[in-house]
């Protein structure tokens, strides 16, 4: 339970609130004339390639729902998301899959 | 992916003439209408996420306006979750704030990667983008940028706030709902897995290049090796080394393709 006051609950969706949108703000508002050096461009690149899958590793490989147990299905559910994302570069495939593997191992392992 | 192409290799692969044409002439109207389309399949994720949301927070002890405070006002469902279960942790207020704001520094990032397609739109409309700027927003806007690199800006403005439209708004009404019907959501549902799946799906076709394979496999492992670190920090370590080693990869290629040339 959270214990924190109403106007204390409040006071932190406000603080992170602003913070987050000083955060995405941040190159859009104050550099957005700026022109980037090339080196700059060329990691700006893989930011998507590299940040979501170091945000997703963690979750996959400990998932918080089995107490940070490597879990199975959860593995092998990753894994067919990834398949099937690389070999027909669909993402709606790719969901269907990873959930529909997910289901099924934890149904079958269940 | 710079819109000026300096090197050749990068451009997307070739797309039907016809094709491109097509998006070319579109009206901002059909752009939005676009965006908002192609967002649909996101909503498959992003409502069970928000209704999870809704769920937790009004479990925890959050009132519906509060729900729909960190909804509205914060707008990012991984660092929304950390600051509920941080507080129903009894971490103090500021830890939380600052724990949940570590989980969206990557959105910097993506802030700066926006620049060489956004940069010129007013002030107002950068700030509104800065507003709506989350993963899907972003991964569904760069993909579209990248593969129709002569889009006009209103046009890429008007893409963009057709998907925030269709996804930012349907996220804070699902986890009002959420906080309302919570109970009712069965415990057998493996939710937990909905935003690895989403992500994953997200990244795998935009893997298309050894760079792209090389950052993505390096983030990976040392995001798992710093998985120790306080919850946020390692990715903030991982992630650069991952863009590092991509960029490293394409400077490579770069050269020695080069190289055969001569």
């Amino acid at each position: 339970m959270i214990t924190l006051s109403d106007s204390g609950v409040w006071l932190v969706i406000l603080a992170l609130g602003a913070g987050t949108f000083l955060i995405r703000w941040s190159f859009l508002g104050a550099l957005g004339r700026y022109v980037m050096p090339t080196w700059v461009l060329r990691l700006l690149r893989y930011t998507p390639v590299a940040v979501l899958p170091a945000l997703v590793a963690p979750l996959v490989m400990w998932p918080a729902a089995t107490e940070g147990q490597t879990d199975p299905a959860r593995l092998v559910a990753a894994i067919a998301t990834v398949a099937v994302g690389m070999i027909w570069k669909n993402m709606l495939a790719a969901i269907l899959a990873g959930a529909g593997t997910l289901v099924a191992m934890l149904q079958f392992l269940g | 992916m710079s819109p000026n192409p300096t090197s050749p290799h990068d451009l997307p692969p070739p797309v039907e003439d016809a094709a491109l044409d097509r998006v070319l002439a579109r009206s901002p109207a059909q752009c939005f209408r676009h965006g908002m389309v192609q967002s649909l399949p996101f909503l498959i994720v992003l409502l069970p996420f928000g209704l999870l949301f809704g769920v937790l927070a009004s479990d925890v002890g959050l009132d519906l306006a509060q729900v729909l405070g960190f909804s509205v006002l914060v707008l990012a469902g991984a660092s929304q979750f950390t600051a509920v279960q941080l507080l129903s942790d009894q971490v103090p207020a500021l830890l939380a704030v600052v724990s949940a704001l570590a989980v969206n520094l990557r959105m910097a990032m993506y802030s700066a990667s926006l620049v060489p397609w956004l940069g010129k739109a007013s002030g107002r409309d950068r700030a509104a983008v800065a507003y709506l700027l989350v993963d899907q927003t972003y991964a569904l806007a760069i993909q579209h940028y990248e593969m129709n690199p002569r889009l006009s800006l209103a046009q890429r403005l008007a893409y963009f706030y057709g998907a925030a439209a269709a996804m930012c708004i349907p996220w804070a009404i699902s986890s009002v709902v959420g906080a309302t019907v919570g109970q009712a959501i069965p415990d057998g549902i493996a939710l937990d897995f909905a935003i690895p799946i989403t992500f994953l799906a997200m990244i795998a076709p935009m893997l298309r290049t050894l760079a792209h394979k090389v950052a993505a496999l390096v983030a990976v492992i040392m995001a798992l090796l710093l998985a120790w670190m306080p919850a946020g920090t390692g990715l903030l370590i991982a992630a650069p080394i991952g863009m590092a080693a991509g960029a490293a990869v394409e400077a490579w290629m770069e050269r020695r393709q080069k190289g055969k040339a001569q």
